[in-house]
């Protein structure tokens, strides 16, 4: 199934304004979904008996520099039809504690989503709206920043105890 | 439908980032009169490695498992963005310390793809690298049953798989200079040659290998003990082990032929002739245990087969030739084109995946996401854990076959 009929499919579904831009020169061809629609998006393309993508493979959460913002991208996986395919969602530059940038979470579409989503907010401080249970994963629970993104400073120590 | 369908307007909402913390320390000092809650590991040898799980019981019950990790984090990723791809290699390596050919068999083959070369490496080349990572399929497989019988209680078997893995380390000891973490695949090549004289005590190895296997099967597979202890525990039906991302031979004991060397075509794979073996529920439920446990014995079989197939043709039509150069095609600066890339490959363990992003501008990438196997398998472990008995959770823990290195990379 090729990514034009995806797009029909789901501008079909959820209009025109779901589907913000789409990239094709690469290899692996990406549609940019609007944040707002993610959740629905996902849903749909996992039950959909054209799509079928039941296999969530990754989900990476990137911050693409500190002017440009964040993003998350999607890596789905149909077992049936044996095909792939790449989401992304932008979000705001918001790099502050108080205000993090968010999405919906897509734990209840497919529950590996649950960890991969705790990584994110861990490892880039990004906030999974209706996640059940967004702790940290990897670092420790009273960890401050997010180390994955662009304008991390190292911590000096942890603890008392000397970091580097 | 028009742009009204947009749910949720607002630009920033309050987002909380100690809301999930207080709730689950709320609920675990909200336990009832009868629960207790056991702390497992992080040292305890039946984790595995340094996973420490909180447990949530009733008497022997076992009525939530909390899997808490972290403890070997290494920022991978982190050291990634600030290297280049051959520097990165070895750090692929340590990621499944004990897969670490498939590993960075699985970086390189992603990296090769953006830089167009992929379909330039020489025949010689994906065969070698065809042959050690099935050979290093093996040992990791080796461990992942020899520990499940130190889980179950059975401590022969343990000495056995360990005795037949040290061949194999040896042999790949011979070919890279290093026992565990070999730095051996590189982007385009190789770092050496095979040594002269390895396709020989490869076939020396499978002929002594083969009637182990059987051994193996007689000691453990068929046992009655260990079948009571394994068979219908921890059954993981299909649907939900595809909802949370299972993969590997997790996923295939639940009854799906699905297995990347065959769906990619990657390599030299689609020239080999091999089977996927699969979970039949012949003990007991599909899924369960020992179905889990099966496949990775099946999965050795083959990897056997795959193996001496690679022996047959680097020994005849792609035999060694004194101008052979396997860093020939290695490129100076490795240093791709702006896009982003997933990649994905059969680990012993399941889906490993890796997703790049390069800007074009320098050898070093922007992002690496690592996908692990490991990972995601275990994040299933709470949903097989609930109202089990406590010895059972160890059991459904060694047939998960975790590696920490690559769930906290």
């Amino acid at each position: 199934m090729d990514l034009q009929r995806i797009k029909q499919l789901l501008i079909a579904k959820f209009g025109a304004s779901c589907i913000v831009d789409e990239e094709l020169s690469g290899l692996q061809p990406a549609l940019l979904i609007h944040k707002d629609f993610i959740l629905g998006v996902c849903q749909e393309l996992r039950d959909h008996n054209e799509t079928w993508f039941d296999f969530l493979s990754c989900i990476s959460a990137v911050d693409y520099g500190v002017t440009e913002g964040f993003g998350v991208v999607y890596h789905l996986a149909s077992i049936p039809y044996r095909t792939q395919l790449t989401l992304k969602v932008m979000l705001e530059n918001h790099r502050e504690e108080q205000v993090l940038p968010w999405v919906d979470s897509v734990s209840s579409v497919w529950r590996t989503a649950d960890w991969h989503e705790r990584e994110a907010f861990d490892l880039m401080g990004i906030f999974f709206k209706n996640h059940p249970d967004l702790r940290r994963i990897l670092l420790p629970d009273d960890w401050k920043g997010y180390p994955l993104r662009k304008d991390y400073k190292d911590a000096e120590e942890y603890h008392g105890i000397p970091i580097n | 439908m028009t742009d009204s369908k947009i749910v949720d307007t607002e630009t920033t909402i309050k987002t909380d980032t100690q809301a999930a913390l207080k709730a689950y320390q709320e609920r675990m000092s909200a336990i009832g009169p009868e629960e207790m809650i056991i702390n497992i590991g992080p040292q305890h040898p039946s984790t595995h490695g340094v996973l420490r799980l909180e447990v949530i019981s009733d008497g022997e019950i076992v009525k939530e498992a909390v899997p808490h990790m972290g403890y070997l984090h290494r920022c991978f990723e982190k050291h990634a963005e600030s290297m280049n791809y051959g520097k990165t290699i070895p750090f692929t390596d340590r990621m499944d310390y004990l897969a670490s050919m498939n590993n960075s068999h699985a970086f390189v083959m992603g990296v090769e793809r953006m830089l167009g070369i992929a379909e330039e490496i020489p025949k010689r080349i994906e065969y070698i690298r065809v042959l050690v990572c099935e050979l290093n399929r093996i040992a990791s497989h080796l461990i992942a049953i020899g520990t499940y019988g130190i889980d179950i209680g059975a401590f022969t078997p343990f000495m056995w798989c360990f005795r037949d893995r040290e061949h194999i380390m040896n042999m790949l000891e011979w070919a890279s200079g290093s026992r565990m973490l070999y730095n051996y695949i590189w982007v385009g090549g190789l770092f050496y040659d095979l040594p002269v004289g390895f396709e020989e005590r490869c076939k020396e190895f499978v002929a002594y290998f083969k009637p182990k296997l059987v051994e193996l099967d007689e000691l453990l597979t068929n046992n009655q003990i260990f079948i009571s202890r394994t068979a219908n525990i921890g059954a993981l039906p299909l649907e939900v082990a595809i909802n949370y991302g299972c993969s590997g031979p997790m996923l295939r004991a639940s009854g799906l032929k699905w297995d990347l060397r065959r769906v990619d075509d990657y390599s030299a794979y689609p020239e080999i002739d091999f089977e996927i073996p699969i979970g039949k529920g012949e003990m007991g439920t599909l899924g369960d245990c020992w179905d889990r446990y099966k496949v990775r014995v099946d999965e050795i079989k083959e990897s056997v087969k795959i193996i001496e197939q690679c022996i047959e043709r680097l020994q005849h039509e792609l035999k060694r030739r004194p101008d052979f150069d396997p860093r020939a095609m290695v490129p100076k600066k490795v240093s791709p084109k702006a896009q982003d890339y997933y990649v994905r490959a059969e680990n012993p363990k399941g889906e490993l995946g890796f997703y790049f992003i390069t800007d074009g501008r320098l050898d070093i990438p922007r992002r690496v996401k690592a996908r692990g196997p490991s990972f995601n398998n275990l994040s299933v472990l709470p949903e097989l854990s609930k109202n089990i008995l406590i010895a059972d959770l160890i059991a459904i823990l060694g047939s998960i076959d975790i590696v920490l290195g690559e769930v906290d990379r």
